[in-house]
């Protein structure tokens, strides 16, 4: 047996959230002093999912989670999507540690699971085309993401009018971009941003009742479930990439 | 001894350098200079000055971009006074003023002539519709700009319309050039980006188009504070070679390597059939022609072309497509040197022209002063004075590098550094008070 890491849980060798707290907010205007590939060829997916390149070596990852805090919708996608690559894009660094930790940790007590989740810790709202190809992408989360609700802020919020050319050139048209949070003023906002965007369109009722994701976006992230605890509201907002391009 | 250092090179940010630039009028009828906030126009159809008319009272600031529209009807100029000016060329009046929130990176002018567009220094490019100037009425008009699409919080450094009008493109501090669909209606937002060209290691400089009969979208040729000029099929996003041009220049020219870093581009021009690309590089005293083979899609070095007598670093270059003249300007605003706070020299190379023979070289010389078009009374208006001391030509070059790269390349800083900056932060500072 190994010797026992002292911020890992003695019981389920998982990592324990309180060596691994963060400030809230980390300030996605600052330069980024981390390394980021200069092109998605250079992003090395083999160092992120070793087990699944032994075999296939051409596969992509389709999910990503932006701003993915402590991991926990992935870790609930990894098992509901065993077969598609997902990664988590995490601003603060300790919380990305966190969430390393977390995967192997899974990964080594549930042998053959877990494979095809991973985390970067990046600043996705300058770097999403450093990792990701034209149309590579299947789905995209924002869930929880910050409110910055002073009005110089809002362009430090992750879902903007401009920020969304960069998601829909990374999604594949019939990709679906998923967003959730608990602050009506950023639901609102968030809501009107897709609305107003002429690559999205609102997912229709049926979809989202049959979409097993949707049910994802309360109960597997932590924030989800804090707000769950405290019997709040939250605001949902699932538009798909359309195909047909602009008239130009 | 670092923080020292730190601190010097910071307040050197304060008295910001902006580098001369020259634009020629598509026909040659007129060239362009702008040094500081000083815009000089000769007109080489009347041989004189021209006299600019602005009733809104002319830059404030440094200029930071010019140009001509393809026409050459328009020109258009903007900088860090947060103004972008259009000039009607006839008049040389200015017909549109229009007010920009942060400071003003870039320009273009799409083909039709019917929008400017510009770059502020927060990665927005904003789109102005020009289409209804009332040459009837002269009177400026002052005009709303509209947001079309960003690079989130990167300066822009260059902005271009591709030559058959269907895509704008942008390149950034991030190492990044941003192919966007051109939309029918811009003033709805650019929202279909069709590709990204990576592969540059440092900010992205310069742009220019490699156009050819049978390809109308043409190519794309970039420079970069990394030294290397590359060859983009930029439809598609795809990285077709890569030119290291600082390298090769310091072979064939001996740039001295007490630097640390490979030398930036700073300026591309091509001709009109892309057969050949003039490179201005940074510490190299006149400029590198490279050959750009359409159909193999590559660039090769053809040889440097040395500027004799002076140490002349452009930092600006342009050139009619009509004509085998390449016009090279090299200067800076605000030196701190005593007398001459603004230096222009304007030179010019002939011979910049089709090069359809891989084998010969091509025949490229720079001109005498007696030489160029326009002659004395065009150095006069551009230069502002005829002879130019050899210090203030190492003095700016200096300026201009600096300025450059404090501008364009990210400090990177200790993690220790880094702690200890961030004690100037407001939310840290109510911790710790008694901390200066």
């Amino acid at each position: 047996m190994e010797v026992s890491n002292p911020t890992h849980s003695k019981t389920t060798g998982l990592p324990r959230k309180r060596f691994y707290r963060a400030r809230a907010h980390s300030n996605p205007l600052s330069d980024s002093h981390f390394p980021v590939p200069i092109s998605p060829s250079q992003f090395d997916s083999t160092l992120h999912y070793p087990q699944f390149f032994k075999s296939d070596s051409s596969k992509k990852i389709e999910f990503a989670d932006i701003g993915c805090g402590f991991g926990g919708l992935l870790i609930s996608l990894s098992t509901l999507f065993p077969d598609t690559l997902m990664i988590g894009m995490e601003l603060r660094d300790k919380v990305t540690e966190y969430v390393k930790e977390r995967i192997l940790a899974l990964r080594a007590s549930n042998p053959g699971q877990y494979e095809n989740v991973s985390v970067v810790r990046t600043n996705s709202m300058k770097y999403i085309p450093n990792y990701f190809e034209k149309g590579q992408l299947t789905k995209m989360f924002f869930l929880f993401p910050d409110p910055h609700f002073k009005e110089k802020n809002h362009r430090r919020r992750v879902i903007s009018p401009h920020l969304l050319d960069e998601y829909a050139f990374v999604l594949r048209a019939g990709g679906i971009i998923y967003t959730i949070t608990d602050v009506e003023e950023l639901g609102v906002w968030m809501k009107s941003c897709l609305e107003g965007h002429p690559l999205f369109e609102a997912l229709p009722e049926d979809e989202l009742e049959a979409d097993p994701v949707v049910k994802l976006l309360n109960t597997a992230t932590e924030e989800g479930q804090k707000v769950a605890r405290n019997e709040g509201q939250t605001f949902r907002a699932v538009y798909r990439r359309i195909a047909t391009s602009l008239p130009h | 001894m670092e923080d020292n250092h730190m601190e010097e090179s910071e307040q050197k940010l304060e008295t910001e350098v902006a580098p001369a630039l020259i634009a020629v009028h598509p026909s040659q009828i007129s060239v362009s200079v702008s040094v500081g906030s000083e815009l000089r126009v000769f007109s080489l159809q009347d041989g004189s000055r021209v006299k600019l008319i602005d009733e809104t009272g002319g830059h404030k600031d440094s200029i930071r971009a010019i140009r001509y529209s393809r026409s050459g009807q328009f020109f258009v100029s903007g900088g860090d006074d947060k103004l972008v000016k259009v000039w009607d060329t006839k008049s040389w009046r200015c017909i549109y003023s229009v007010v920009s929130e942060k400071r003003v990176t870039s320009l273009a002018i799409s083909g039709d002539g019917m929008f400017v567009c510009f770059a502020d220094k927060f990665g927005v490019v904003y789109v102005v519709d020009i289409g209804d100037h009332n040459y009837e009425n002269p009177a400026p008009v002052n005009k709303k700009a509209v947001p079309i699409l960003s690079h989130y919080c990167s300066i822009i450094t260059r902005l271009e319309y591709s030559p058959d009008g269907k895509y704008i493109i942008t390149a950034d501090r991030d190492f990044k050039i941003r192919v966007t669909v051109f939309p029918k209606e811009p003033l709805n937002g650019a929202h279909e980006i069709q590709s990204f060209c990576l592969g540059h290691t440092e900010f992205v400089s310069c742009l220019a188009f490699i156009s050819c009969q049978d390809y109308a979208q043409g190519l794309l040729v970039s420079g970069s504070g990394d030294s290397t000029v590359r060859l983009w099929d930029y439809a598609s996003g795809c990285l077709l070679d890569t030119c290291d041009v600082g390298a090769e220049a310091g072979v064939l020219h001996s740039i001295q390597r007490q630097e640390e870093v490979l030398p930036a581009i700073t300026d591309l021009c091509a001709t009109a059939d892309g057969s050949l690309v003039a490179v201005a590089v940074q510490s190299l005293p006149g400029i590198m022609l490279l050959r750009c083979s359409f159909s193999a899609r590559t660039l090769s070095v053809v040889k440097v072309v040395s500027v004799k007598g002076e140490t002349f670093i452009p930092t600006s270059i342009g050139a009619a497509p009509s004509s085998p003249l390449l016009w090279m300007v090299m200067g800076a605003s605000s030196l701190q040197s005593n007398d001459s706070a603004l230096l222009a020299r304007v030179r010019a190379v002939s011979g910049f022209t089709t090069n359809t023979s891989e084998s010969t070289e091509p025949e490229v010389s720079v001109l005498e002063d007696t030489e160029i078009p326009g002659g004395e009374p065009l150095l006069q208006a551009l230069q502002g004075k005829l002879s130019i001391g050899e210090e203030a030509f190492s003095t700016a070059a200096e300026a201009v590098k600096t300025a450059m790269r404090n501008l364009l390349i990210k400090k990177q800083y200790s993690a220790e550094r880094r702690e200890f900056r961030k004690r100037g932060r407001n939310d840290k500072k109510n911790q710790t008070p008694a901390q200066s």
